[in-house]
């Protein structure tokens, strides 16, 4: 009796194997899978959405370029230093080689896109990382070109403003990387001195040096819905205090609860956010 | 002499046989003063060829040595008058980073620095001199007070990193390390910067952003630490000496790439060998940024800062 039952069981138990080109069910391209809730849509669809998830209202990464053409007035924005080249300072193998590659995939120079721009009409100057280039990492040229970024809008007496997206520093350039840090923060602060607004918007992922250097200190700090932002590795912080840390842990939810961050921001209302922002910084306005 | 390291076993066990020597020649009246002194000259030529030609991983050793003065050790050393100042007046007090008021020759200034233990009572104590937010706060702090009464800024390098725990990123640890950056970078008065042991990454860079960066001769300073970086670079911690190599992390490194001032020689073999001479080459290199930069005001010294970071950086225009 029993071993029958166990047979209807076993006959139940059917497997599907997939075909071999199963993988393609989904053309690279033409359809995107939400990483977080696996439902599948037209990239065009999901680009027109400014790639927030329909289903779960997911934020996915967006390139640089995607986000310059959901944030300023059409045909403003003008990229600047384009054409600065990394080196390999110390000569790291195959350091060149992935630059380089990661420049062809993204038709960026570098993990920044720099420039300047109008929203609703108003000037601004801009970092936006792109997490798709060597994670975003920061190295000497990404340094450099938020530098001129920050330099050129304390020149021009605009608003700065950093999207940022990187895990940190660039291990490939050593202490140089760390230097930029120091860098973009002399910056920063002389174009405070001026009296300037700079706002920083934390999206999928800030982390590491970035975390700990240009990207808290906005004067208003604001992040996209559930991004993850930290100093140091969910792993290193486990291994070092040996407890299992909240799920919620450093999303930009949890930042906001323990008063790191000025506000949630969803992609959505981010264009209408920052316009917001800097109308209400241009002195005596109304 | 304390602990000794791999690279220093053969002088340690030369000056061992040495001593046997000497203690059989005193006892047993036998006269062996030609042999010792023939290896009294090996040990000689032996000390110089060692300690003259370290490699970066012998370099981390000697910055990691747990004898290698601290930052307290320097201060009682160096300066009169010390009076530690406490807390960051939000959350606590760091025991990983110390600071306060003192004078140096006379002058009164603002010390402070990352602060290790000696011993595992001790590390507890300070949390292994990594510092959590309200470190840097209290830093920072001391940075605004010395700012309001025109006195020059003093600190001491010696961390492994800004501590990567939970409740040090509950309370922010990127925005203090983030904010002592910014507010580094315009402050009046004179900052001087001196890595007396391990530099590391952004928890280091926290009490960096000064005018003038001295690094003792076998500190260290880097994005992270070499094992950490063989470990993402290769995926092997064991490869941390070939690490310390490729990230030009010494201070001659540093040197080469513009980014520290100057070096300040250490005593051979390193400062823990003795820590009163080293502390006297500390103090000069203190005497001479403290005249070269009191010649600048305010504005001056800001300006300094940023041309000093503005081109650290290797690309191609």
């Amino acid at each position: 009796m029993i071993r029958d039952l166990f047979m209807k069981n076993r006959k139940k138990h059917t497997t599907t194997i997939p075909s071999v080109d199963a993988k393609n069910d989904v053309p690279e391209g033409i359809m995107t899978k939400c990483p977080e809730c696996k439902n599948i849509i037209l990239t065009k669809d999901l680009i027109k959405l400014m790639k927030v998830c329909p289903k779960c209202d997911h934020h996915l990464k967006m390139t640089a370029a995607e986000r310059v053409a959901c944030l300023f007035d059409e045909e403003t924005f003008k990229s600047i230093d384009d054409h600065l080249k990394t080196e390999n300072p110390l000569n790291f193998p195959a350091y060149t080689e992935k630059v380089e590659s990661d420049a062809r995939k993204t038709g960026l120079n570098e993990a920044v896109l720099t420039g300047t721009g109008k929203i609703d009409g108003l000037e601004i100057a801009v970092a936006i990382m792109d997490s798709h280039f060597r994670m975003g990492s920061m190295g000497s040229v990404v340094g450099e070109k938020i530098t001129r970024a920050i330099e050129k809008a304390t020149v021009l007496g605009i608003p700065m403003i950093i999207f940022s997206a990187s895990g940190g520093a660039r291990m490939q350039e050593g202490v140089l990387s760390l230097m930029q840090m120091a860098k973009t923060s002399v910056a920063l602060t002389r174009h405070a001195s001026q009296g300037l607004l700079y706002i920083s918007v934390m999206t999928y992922p800030t982390t590491g040096g970035v975390s700990a250097s240009f990207a808290s200190v906005g004067d208003i700090n604001i992040a996209e819905p559930k991004a993850l932002i930290g100093f140091a590795g969910r792993r290193v912080i486990e291994q070092t205090v040996r407890e299992k840390l909240p799920d919620d842990f450093q999303t930009a939810e949890f930042l906001l609860d323990h008063g790191q961050l000025d506000a949630v921001v969803h992609r959505n209302d981010m264009k209408e956010t920052i316009s917001k922002i800097v109308r209400l910084h241009v002195k005596g306005a109304n | 002499m304390g602990k000794t390291l791999k690279f220093e076993e053969p002088i340690i066990k030369l000056r061992e046989k040495i001593v046997e020597l000497e203690e059989f020649t005193a006892t047993n009246s036998v006269d062996l003063s030609e042999e010792i002194g023939t290896l009294k000259v090996r040990l000689k030529n032996l000390e110089e060829e060692i300690y003259e030609n370290m490699e970066p991983w012998d370099r981390v050793q000697v910055a990691r040595h747990p004898e290698r003065p601290t930052t307290i050790d320097y201060i009682t050393m160096l300066f009169e008058d010390f009076m530690q100042l406490h807390g960051d007046r939000a959350y606590g007090d760091d025991a990983a980073i110390v600071g306060g008021i003192a004078s140096f020759e006379s002058v009164p200034i603002t010390v402070i620095g990352h602060q290790r233990g000696k011993d595992t009572k001790e590390n507890v104590k300070r949390n292994f001199g990594m510092p959590h937010p309200e470190g840097y706060r209290k830093a920072l702090r001391l940075m605004k007070q010395a700012e309001k009464f025109g006195r020059p800024i003093i600190c001491f390098i010696d961390t492994k990193g800004a501590f990567p725990g939970k409740a040090a990123e509950e309370r922010g640890q990127s925005e203090a390390i983030a904010r002592n950056l910014v507010e580094m970078a315009g402050l009046t008065v004179p900052v001087i910067s001196i890595v007396i042991g391990e530099g590391g990454s952004g928890g280091a860079l926290a009490l960096g952003v000064a005018n003038h960066i001295h690094m003792l001769e076998h500190s260290t300073y880097s994005v992270i630490s070499p094992e950490g970086a063989a470990t993402i670079l290769w995926k092997d911690s064991s490869l941390a000496k070939q690490a310390a190599e490729a990230m030009k992390i010494t201070a001659p490194h540093l040197k080469e790439m513009g980014i520290i001032d100057a070096i300040i020689p250490e005593v051979r073999g390193g400062a823990h060998r003795d820590s009163k001479a080293q502390a006297i080459s500390i103090g000069n290199a203190i005497r001479t940024s403290l005249s070269e930069l009191g010649t600048l005001d305010g504005k001056g010294l800001v300006d300094h800062r940023y041309d000093k970071f503005r081109c650290i950086g290797v690309f191609t225009e």
